[in-house]
Parts: structure tokens; C-alpha cells; sequence
């Protein structure tokens, strides 16, 4: 065992606890950033203007009429800002555009004494534009060659050739739609500006370093003239990656101009217009399968939905190109990613990073090809499976194979599958308009950036003179329990009851220079940072330890706040350690940082180890679908998940559940859809609220959800031998698609492939189910033969030269 | 909102009765019940997700009964008892939905948890003793984006439970009082 993965006995870590501030969520005394602007004085409220078309030029904006109306105190317009007109890290999205690039985007704000006046003043600012054409749909891109960005493929040995050879050789396309994260907190900064005018801002954000490098850029002032605090999020899921930093910036830009504090706050309409979602996905893709089933190749090229800037979507499309292989070894591979660009709001992060569109992928060729081979789709899954020592496309090493398989073999069990299918089959064989399906399916989800300078953590942890500890730290709790892991953590490393320690909420000026807390990796790297500060204090606090007890102070442990001493019955308490420790001038405070150790990777050739570990999951899910309305209902899944050695049960398995129903919403139920037609509302988001965009409520929910972690699952690689958990569950969901399609199938004779779009809406399985019936078959269905060549990359398409490797590049040169 | 009338109407004042206290305030005459109580009265605690009467997050209790605040104008809830999540309990003396929902781990991020909690305080009002059936019902017009609403469920259940063993056990104090 590793020193970072190695537990004491009686660790507060792995112990089921609550929620660390659920007293304070149950009575209303949380407060989230929008709560604070009613506790300010002299707060103004910002408005946005937004653009009616989905394309146009700003070709005259007028806003004297809006300081005509009560209530207006100014509108911030391009010209206002000092620094960089631009709310992202690529240069490519300006805050106060001259070119409008999707339906809704804000030329100017406008900030009022109250949010009404602010926004009568909106409705006042005069703006003429000239409309230009515009790209909406993935489809009008490719055939267009809208592209932005990198592309990267991912390739092993020689896929033309083996699909040459392969004695089963498919075709088809596989599309699937985005997602609206519907976090249920929308996108909220509160500015003020210092004395001095340095400015502090409050905002919701997954990523406070880039947000307060954003501010900067923005308003011309160093990074440490700006102070970004993020006290929590009502949810992040990815869509406060990036997406809050612009909103703060306009709300800094306010309160520099106007000397007061600034509330910027999206309603709810506005967060779905303007920020953006969960990438939509094609694919096109040629495979070849040998007499038994087992995959030889795959060749695929991948485009993704980017809206109108990159933001986060070239390494949104890294990870799908490093998720198309799953848990499956496929010997000779390409795997070509490119990235469209359209009129649309721009697609960012969310939960999963592109993996969950790289697997959907797979599941869906493997789904579909299963009937032609003659297997059942769980069989061939289970026959391509890595075994250890195999290598992904890009070239890490397998080593924990049989995870799967033993996830694989407990749902079984656990689930009753045999049984169970057997009982499907009688059933589908006695009614007449409904069928049954059950589904297995895998997840294997890389743990890491996949840009490996950003696995790197900070953390700052003060003992007080009375034995009190705070701990602040790099990652932002958005409900994914962080928080309540990193008390345990440091509970555990120092040796005290829980209740000594405290958090402190996510600030800059506490901890710089940090990662998002994304990638699922928040308690991996923070965690370790923490461990690593309380490690240097509670070195120190033992050679204090030591002289009070006369022993060497390696013989000094402390237990649940107790200071004991191998070969002596002499204890102290922790508070009086600590007491004598000050008087006897000991730092009792401390930095922690940490670096995940063995990681490398090179985009430009999409090769190397980019991972510390992979998490793993296995999902049965039962399916009923309707033959008249295509209404589906999940009856039972069971989850068998890998946690690693969980740091806090309640926690991992709320996350496993959550994000298996954010999945299953993805797949059968969220429905994102904009105008596409040519007339006045092209590029509108027609989906703009809680009412035409659905969420799962607890009625879409299956009737049986049960949830295990797996045993044996320690992880050397992760702070207290733990997991990451937050993505990797939402992938389970896959699923819920695959026993649609499988019950689709059932409809029609045997052999039947069916082709499922994404989302699975009851509309959708509808059409499918009918198709199977009566045996039609659609245009983009599977087809023997290898068909026409999955796009190439264009060579004429910038390469992928990131900052944080071209920055060690150099290092290493030196 | 598509009116254009530029011109702010006149303020009114509106006084309203909101966990047992009355607070006078001017507003703008469509000074929605959820802004009021956020922004006027800095009950903060009622939380606005949607806007649109759909998640339940801005949940508030109109004479007992559950109601969307952004769906109603604050004028509209004069004469009327209200109770926001704050008026259920406190860190030290919780409510019964609000113990069992710490209990149950049934939030992640909190956003929803007002909304919920004022829904199942009604609801058991009326339903001392539900099956998980009707919790499910009770909560079906809540969204939740975190949880899965697995744990949501169990507090229903718990919060009836443990209204009912507070009850038994008041009114064993009762009779030996
Ligand atoms: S905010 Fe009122 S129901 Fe959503
Ligand atoms: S806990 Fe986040 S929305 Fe319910």
C-alpha cells in the first residue's frame, strides 16, 4: 500500500456521514451567491441585451434611450472595457460583440437601481444588425465544413487493413443530441470594488482561478488585484466550468465603472439561451468483428456540436476519443475527432467530458451489430473485454481488467439476471404491444486531466491556538460532497474528532492558482493536498509531542484527539499538544500541495498515459415499452460501482444515483431543441424553460435502484485508497438505452438491429419499434460492408499545441 | 416578458405575515411573493430555480398549504399566514423534514432542499403515516437535479416518522405533566 492510499485504523474517512452543511440546507441558512446582494448596500442590477438573430453585425447600438428610463445608471458597452473585450481563455469570445453569433447573445448590459428598471432599460438600448446566414444543425456544418479547432485522431495499428481481413465487416452513423445542465441554480456574480480598487467577487464557479483571471484580463488589472470566493453552487455539473467567468467579468466591469456593487444574476431564461450545454455528437464509423464476436477494428470519426467559440470543446472531444474503446479491446483502431462550428450557444463541459458521448459510441455500434452476428449484445460485450496488459488506443496499460468482470458477474447475481431473463422472454412472448428488455452494460472512465499540468492541488490548513483546525482548499462544493470528503480527510490525517475541523469557503487569495474542480478529480486532488499540509503540521506537532512524552517523535500517534506514545502510558490531549506546541514557537499552519505522480500525454499525437486509474461500473437495467405510444418505464437497474476504498459511503452512492438519473435524462427524456427553419426565430432556442425542456422527475424514475459498491477496490493511486466519482455513474445510463433498443428489437423478428436516436424520447422509440415491426428499414441503418471512409482529418486544421505542454516542452528542452 | 411600457407603475405597500412576524414593505405592485421574500425580507432561504411554477424550488406554505412563490404576487398573499423553509426550524430545534432530510442524506447541493422540505411538511400534515407510494406521489412535482431522488424519498417517510414519535412523546409528557 502507498502512503498517500493507506488508512489508520478508525479512519473518520469511509464513515457514512452527512452532509456538511445539510443543518444549514434543511433550515434555508445556506447562502448561495444570489443570497447576498439583498444583505449589500447599494447593490445595482444587471441586464442583458440580447440579440435576435442567430447571426447578424452590430451595425449601431443606441443606449441613450435607456438612461432615459427611471432607475438606469448605465449601459456597459465595448468601449467601456479597459482591458481584453474577451469573457474566455481562447480569444474567441468577446464580451460586447460587433458580429452576433447565436440567438440570445448579449451585445451590452445595462445596470439598474433594481433588476426591473435594469431590465426596462434593456428593452430601451436601440441595436441594428445585419443579418447574415448562419450554420445551425451538425449536419448543415459537415456538409458546410464549419470547423474549429484541432483534429486529433487517436490511432493503433492499421485499421483499413484489418477491416480488410475481418470476417464481419458493418457501417453506419450514430448521432446523439446535448444536454442543458439545468443546474437549478442559474449562473450569479455579486462585484465590489476595494478601497484601493482592487475587486472582490463572489461567483458561482467550478473554476474561481480562471474566473479571476478572466476579471482581470477584462478590466486590465493584475491577477492579484482580483479575488474570486465561491461560498457553494446549487449545482455545477460542468456548466460552471467556464461559462460563470464572463458573467463575473461583467459584473466587475460594473462595479469598477460605478464605484458600487454589481448583482449580475441569469434568470433562468437566460441561463438556457446563453449559456452553454452538453456537447450533441456524429458519427460516422466502419467495424469488423472475427467469426466469434470479437472486435478487430474500428474506424470513426467523431464531430461535435461546438456552438459558436471553442471554450472547453477540443478537450471535451480528447476525452470522447479516449472513451470510444470503453472496456473493450479493439486491436487496430482510428479514431478522427473534429469539432463543428455553429450558431448555437457555445457547448462546454458537462459531467463526463465527452465520454459519455465516446461510449454512447460503442454501445450503440456494439448494440446494433449484436442481432446481425447472431449474439446476444451482453455476450459480446463480455467477450471483448480488456484483459491486464492490454493497451487503449492511446497506449495506457490495462491493469485492473477484472474489475469489470467482477462488477459484471455481482450484477448478475446480485440482479438475478438469468432468471430475470427468462422471465422477459415468457413475458414478451405473452403480451401483444408491450416488450421487455434487459441490458448490461460497462463503464470504464479515465481519472485525470487529460492535460496532465492541471492534476495539481493546493490546500492551506490552520491549527488554532485551541486545537481548532480550518481547512480551505482549492475545489468548490456544487453538491458533490467535496467539502464533506476534505473534512474527513483532514480529520483522519490529523487524528482529530471532526468536530475541530472546519471549512473555509473556495477563495484566491486562500489558495491560488487552481484547477476547475472538474474531471471528477476534486477529492483525488485536493484531497491530497490536504493530507499533505496536515502531514507537515502534524510532523511538527510530534517533535513537540515527543519532548513532553520523552520519546522519539516517531513513536507519536494521534488518536481521535488523543496524543499517545508507543512504550509509554503517557497521553496528552490535542489541545494541550497544540497550546504547548505555540508557546514553544511551532508553525501551525501549513500549505499542502499535490501532483498526481506517472501521468503524461501529447496531444499532437494523442498518445501516452494520461490517467492514474480508471473507475469502473456495471449497470443491468430492465425496460417496458409500449407498442402504441413508444412510453417506456424503467422497472429495475442494478448498479455494481467501483469507489475505490470509498472515502464517504453516503456521499459516493448519492453521486452514483444522481448521476445515473442525469444520464438516463440525457439518453430517454431532455429533448434540447432550437428553431432550425428559415424563418425570423432561426436559431432560437425553443426549449427555453422548465416546461419545454424535461427534466426526470421522480416519476421517471425506476421502480428499483440498487446500488453496491464494489469490494475490493482499493486504489494505491488515490488519497486514502478512494476513487473519484462524480462522472463516471452518469455513463451507467447506457444502459437504460441499450434495453430500449433491445425492446425495440423484440418487436420485430429475431435478428433485428435496431438503430435508436439519442434521446430515446417515447416519440422516438416509437418510430423505432414500429420500424421493427414491420421490418422497414430506415436510411443510416447498419450496413454490412465498410461502406464510405469516416472523414479524415483535415491536414489543414491548426494542431493541438496546448499551452500547459508547449510550457514543459520548453523545459524539457532547456 | 414582452411589455414594453417603460414607465415603472406607482409603488405599493405591502404588509404580509411570514413565520409569525408582519413586515411592511414598498414595492412595485407585481413585486412577486418569491423577490419579496428573497430580496425584501432577505428570507433567502426560498429559492428560485425555474421562475415558471415548474421545479418547486421557491416552495412556500400559504395557510399550510403549498404554493409556488414565483408564481404569485406578493399583494395577492396579504391576510394570508405564510411559512417559508425558516419558519419550520432551526439548526437546534429542527423540524421533523428537516431532521430527517440531514438524516437521510437527501441533498446534494441544496438548491431544491426548501422547496422539498416545505412540500413534506404540508404533505405529512395531512398524511401522518405514508406508504413510499404516496411519498413518491407527494414529491412528483419537485425537481431535484442532484439526487436521484432515491434519499428524497426515505426522508418523506422518516420525516412522518419522526413527527409521529415527537407526537407520542408529547403526549406522554402531557399525561404525566
Ligand atoms: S422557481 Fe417557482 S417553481 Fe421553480
Ligand atoms: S440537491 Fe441539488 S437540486 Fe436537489
Amino acid at each position: 500500500m502507498s502512503r498517500l492510499s493507506q488508512r489508520p485504523d478508525d479512519a473518520v474517512v469511509g464513515r457514512a456521514l452527512r452532509h456538511e452543511s445539510a443543518d444549514l440546507h434543511v433550515t434555508g441558512r445556506a447562502l448561495y451567491t444570489d443570497d447576498l446582494h439583498p444583505r449589500t448596500k447599494d447593490v445595482l442590477h444587471a441586464w442583458p441585451v440580447q440579440a435576435p438573430h442567430a447571426h447578424a453585425l452590430v451595425t449601431d447600438l443606441r443606449v441613450a434611450p435607456a438612461l432615459e428610463v427611471p432607475g438606469v445608471v448605465r449601459v456597459l458597452t465595448a468601449q467601456d472595457v479597459p482591458g481584453t473585450n474577451d469573457g474566455g481563455i481562447k480569444g474567441d469570445e468577446p464580451l460586447f460583440p460587433s458580429e452576433v453569433c447565436f440567438h440570445g447573445q448579449a451585445v451590452c448590459w445595462v445596470l439598474g437601481e433594481t433588476a426591473e428598471a435594469a431590465r426596462r432599460g434593456a428593452l430601451a438600448v436601440e441595436v441594428d444588425y445585419d443579418a447574415l446566414p448562419s450554420t445551425l444543425t451538425l449536419a448543415e456544418a459537415i456538409a458546410a465544413e464549419s470547423f474549429q479547432g484541432a483534429q486529433p485522431t487517436v490511432q493503433r495499428g492499421d485499421a483499413p487493413s484489418a477491416l480488410e481481413r475481418a470476417a464481419h465487416v458493418f457501417h453506419g452513423e450514430t448521432e446523439m443530441a446535448g444536454q442543458e445542465h439545468f443546474y437549478l441554480e442559474t449562473n450569479a456574480a455579486l462585484a465590489r470594488v476595494e478601497d484601493d480598487g482592487r475587486v472582490f467577487v463572489e461567483s458561482s464557479t467550478q473554476h474561481p482561478t480562471e474566473t479571476q483571471e478572466i476579471v482581470a484580463h477584462v478590466l486590465g488589472l493584475q491577477s492579484h488585484e482580483v479575488t474570486v470566493q465561491c461560498l457553494r453552487m446549487g449545482g455545477g455539473f460542468g456548466g460552471k466550468e467556464m461559462q460563470p467567468h464572463a458573467y463575473a467579468a461583467v459584473a466587475a466591469l460594473g462595479a469598477r465603472l460605478t464605484g458600487r456593487p454589481v448583482r449580475l444574476r441569469l434568470n433562468r431564461t437566460h441561463d438556457l439561451t446563453m449559456t452553454g450545454k452538453r456537447h450533441g455528437f456524429h458519427a460516422r464509423w466502419r467495424v469488423g468483428f472475427d467469426d466469434e464476436g470479437h472486435l478487430l477494428a474500428l474506424e470513426a470519426t467523431l464531430t461535435s456540436d461546438g456552438g459558436w467559440s471553442l471554450d472547453l470543446s477540443e478537450p471535451v472531444l480528447a476525452r470522447a476519443l479516449c472513451h470510444v474503446d470503453n472496456a473493450y479491446w479493439i486491436p487496430d483502431v482510428r479514431l478522427t475527432g473534429r469539432v463543428a462550428r455553429t450558431h448555437k450557444t457555445s457547448q462546454t463541459a458537462f459531467r463526463g467530458f465527452g465520454g459519455p458521448q465516446g461510449m454512447l459510441v460503442i454501445e450503440d455500434v456494439l448494440g446494433r451489430c449484436a442481432p446481425l452476428l447472431g449474439i446476444e449484445p451482453h455476450e459480446l460485450r463480455r467477450r471483448n473485454f480488456y484483459v491486464d496488459g492490454q493497451t487503449t488506443p492511446y497506449g495506457q496499460v490495462i491493469t485492473q481488467a477484472d474489475r469489470v468482470r467482477r462488477a459484471w458477474d455481482q450484477v448478475a447475481t446480485d440482479g438475478d439476471l438469468d432468471r430475470r431473463r427468462a422471465e422477459v422472454a415468457e413475458f414478451n412472448s405473452t403480451h401483444e404491444h408491450a416488450r421487455r428488455a434487459i441490458a448490461v452494460t460497462p463503464v470504464k472512465f479515465g481519472i485525470s486531466f487529460n492535460l496532465t499540468a492541471f492534476n495539481q492541488a493546493g490546500a492551506l490548513v490552520h491549527v488554532y491556538k485551541d486545537g481548532s483546525v480550518l481547512v480551505t482548499h482549492g475545489g468548490t462544493e456544487m453538491g458533490q460532497g467535496l467539502h464533506t470528503k476534505m473534512l474527513q480527510v483532514a480529520a483522519t490525517t490529523l487524528g482529530v474528532p471532526l468536530q475541530l475541523v472546519r471549512l473555509a469557503p473556495t477563495r484566491t487569495d486562500k489558495v491560488p492558482n487552481t484547477s476547475a474542480t472538474a474531471a471528477s478529480s476534486g477529492a483525488d486532488l485536493n484531497g491530497g493536498a490536504v493530507k499533505d499540509a496536515c502531514e507537515q503540521i502534524l510532523d511538527r506537532l510530534a517533535q513537540v509531542a515527543g519532548e513532553r512524552l520523552q520519546v522519539p517523535a516517531a513513536a507519536v500517534r494521534v488518536v481521535d484527539g488523543v496524543v499517545v506514545a508507543e512504550g509509554t502510558d503517557e497521553t496528552l490531549s490535542w489541545a494541550e499538544l497544540v497550546h504547548t506546541a505555540y508557546f514553544a514557537r511551532t508553525q501551525l499552519f501549513a500549505a499542502g500541495y499535490y501532483r498526481t505522480e506517472g501521468l503524461h500525454w501529447d496531444s499532437s499525437v494523442m498518445q501516452g498515459s494520461p490517467f492514474k486509474y480508471f473507475a469502473h461500473g456495471v449497470a443491468a437495467t430492465e425496460v417496458e415499452v409500449d407498442a402504441f405510444t413508444g412510453a417506456h418505464r424503467t422497472l429495475r437497474v442494478d448498479i455494481v460501482h467501483d469507489v475505490g476504498d470509498s472515502l464517504s459511503p453516503l456521499v459516493d452512492v448519492g453521486q452514483i444515483e444522481g448521476g445515473f438519473v442525469q444520464g438516463a435524462g440525457w439518453l430517454t427524456l431532455e429533448d434540447l431543441r432550437w428553431d432550425t427553419g428559415d424563418g425570423a426565430g432561426r436559431g432560437r432556442l425553443a426549449t427555453a424553460s422548465a416546461s419545454t425542456y424535461k427534466l426526470p422527475s421522480i416519476a421517471d424514475l425506476p421502480e428499483v435502484l440498487n446500488v453496491t459498491l464494489l469490494s475490493r477496490a482499493h486504489e494505491e493511486g488515490a488519497v486514502y485508497g478512494s476513487k473519484a466519482v462524480g462522472e463516471p455513474p452518469l455513463m451507467l445510463a447506457l444502459s437504460v438505452r441499450e434495453a430500449l433498443r433491445q425492446a425495440c428489437a423484440a418487436f420485430g423478428a429475431s435478428g433485428t438491429s435496431v438503430d435508436l436516436p439519442s434521446p430515446a424520447t417515447p416519440e422516438a422509440v416509437f418510430w423505432a419499434l414500429q420500424e421493427a415491426r414491420t421490418g422497414a428499414r430506415a436510411q443510416g441503418h447498419v450496413d454490412p460492408g465498410a461502406g464510405p471512409t469516416p472523414a479524415l482529418p483535415d491536414p489543414d486544421a491548426p494542431e493541438r499545441r496546448p499551452e500547459s505542454e508547449v510550457a514543459v516542452d520548453d523545459l524539457a528542452g532547456a | 416578458m414582452t411589455d414594453t411600457d417603460q414607465t415603472a407603475p406607482a409603488l405599493v405597500d405591502v404588509t404580509l405575515r411570514v413565520n409569525g412576524v408582519e413586515h411592511t414593505r414598498t414595492v412595485e405592485p407585481r413585486r412577486l411573493l418569491s423577490d419579496f421574500l428573497r430580496h425584501d425580507l432577505r428570507l433567502t432561504g426560498t429559492h428560485v430555480g425555474c421562475e415558471h411554477g415548474v421545479c418547486g424550488a421557491c416552495t412556500v406554505l400559504v395557510d399550510g398549504d403549498p404554493m409556488r412563490s414565483c408564481l404569485m404576487f406578493a399583494v395577492s398573499a396579504q391576510e394570508h399566514e405564510l411559512t417559508t423553509v425558516e419558519g419550520l426550524g432551526t439548526q437546534e430545534a429542527m423540524g421533523p423534514v428537516q431532521q430527517a432530510f440531514v438524516e437521510c442524506h437527501g441533498l446534494q447541493c441544496g438548491f431544491c432542499t426548501p422547496g422539498f422540505v416545505t412540500t413534506i411538511s404540508a404533505f405529512i400534515e395531512e398524511n401522518p403515516d405514508p406508504t413510499l407510494e404516496e411519498a413518491r406521489e407527494a414529491i412528483s412535482g419537485n425537481l431535484c437535479r442532484c439526487t436521484g431522488y432515491q434519499n428524497i424519498c426515505k426522508a418523506v417517510v422518516r420525516a412522518a416518522e419522526i413527527r409521529r414519535e415527537r407526537s407520542t412523546s408529547s403526549t406522554e409528557a402531557g399525561e404525566r405533566a
